[in-house]
């Protein structure tokens, strides 16, 4: 995953426009590139196009469904761990071959991996919190969320 | 029964994206023998229900320039915390904020703020200003930088069930 700015000239005015507009939503139509790219000003192919491409050079991570494991009644939990510099790299592959992991940031602190668990079962948090403790020798510190301020930033592109 | 077995395929056949084709509704539908008309109708029930939060783009904020990313952390005194945390969510540059248990000793804050700019001094600067509206009640601070991505999925459902 790119953790790197692209080159200043790697997006066009069109592309940016397509970030800033389709992060709010797309249709839920038979033709749904069609009808976004009428809005655009783009041709259904075109729109089609520079999506793929704005996925193939990383300027955006997916495009489609994004789903809230609480509303299916499971849970999300933000987890994080203290790593020894020489077990890092082994740690993250053992932490992200596990499928309830949905993201997993590396950072610059004594507790230097972070990760979130998403789960179907809210029971499950705890399960694969203490089978990554077992699996990797490490304590695994679980902050569930309590109260949730805000959510809804959106990135200018 | 949150979402019934045909819900449980379209999420596992759409978590990692739509097709890029001008029908994706239908192509979804081809791949998992339902009619096209079907596959908008669920999405679009399990938006109404809140377990589809939006179809849309992600953008990666890193690759847009937007490379320095910290997450701020603040030990907030518990009876203030509440008057407090949607201030600071209210931010325009704070993405996400949230109330979370301690860990002491290691860990004392209890508020986490992620703050995203295009340096680490304009990070910093944003984060003055969290600290000046949450003033006396704050009796900590942190803030960790992340330097790598080393997943994001997002979430993943098995399409059979657990």
């Amino acid at each position: 995953m790119r953790h790197a700015p692209l080159a200043p000239d790697a997006l066009d005015g069109t592309d940016r426009r397509i970030i800033n507009v389709l992060q709010d939503g797309f249709p839920l139509t038979p033709r749904p590139f069609a009808d976004a790219g009428a809005e655009l000003g783009l041709a259904e192919d075109e729109l089609i196009s520079r999506i793929a491409r704005l996925r193939e050079i990383g300027a955006i991570t997916r495009f489609g469904p994004f789903f809230d494991a609480a509303a299916m009644g499971g849970d999300f939990c933000l987890c994080a761990m203290a790593v020894p510099a020489e077990r890092f790299e082994a740690v993250a592959e053992a932490v992200n071959a596990r499928p309830e992991v949905a993201h997993n940031y590396e950072r610059d602190h004594r507790l230097n991996m972070w990760f979130v668990l998403a789960v179907e079962k809210a029971s499950d948090i705890d399960r694969v919190a203490k089978e990554i403790e077992a699996e990797t020798g490490i304590a695994v510190l679980t902050f569930p969320k309590l109260a949730e301020f805000y959510i809804g930033f959106r990135v200018s592109a | 029964m949150r979402i019934d077995e045909t819900d449980r395929k379209l999420i596992a056949e759409t978590q990692a994206g739509l097709p890029l084709v001008p029908e994706p509704y239908a192509e979804i539908g081809r791949r998992l023998g339902i009619a096209e008309a079907a596959v908008r109708d669920r999405l679009a029930a399990l938006q109404a229900r809140g377990i589809v939060r939006r179809i849309a783009i992600a953008p990666n904020h890193y690759a847009l320039g937007m490379v320095a990313n910290g997450m701020s952390v603040w030990d907030v005194a518990d009876e203030a915390v509440a008057r407090l945390g949607p201030e600071v969510g209210a931010l325009p540059f704070v993405s996400h904020c949230y109330l979370r248990p301690r860990a002491l000793p290691v860990w004392p804050y209890n508020l986490f703020a992620m703050v995203h700019g295009e340096s680490r001094a304009e990070v910093e600067e944003k984060r003055g200003e969290i600290a000046r509206l949450l003033g006396v009640a704050c009796r900590g601070s942190d803030i960790l930088y992340s330097t790598r991505i080393l997943k994001k999925t997002g979430m993943r459902l098995a399409a059979n069930g657990s």
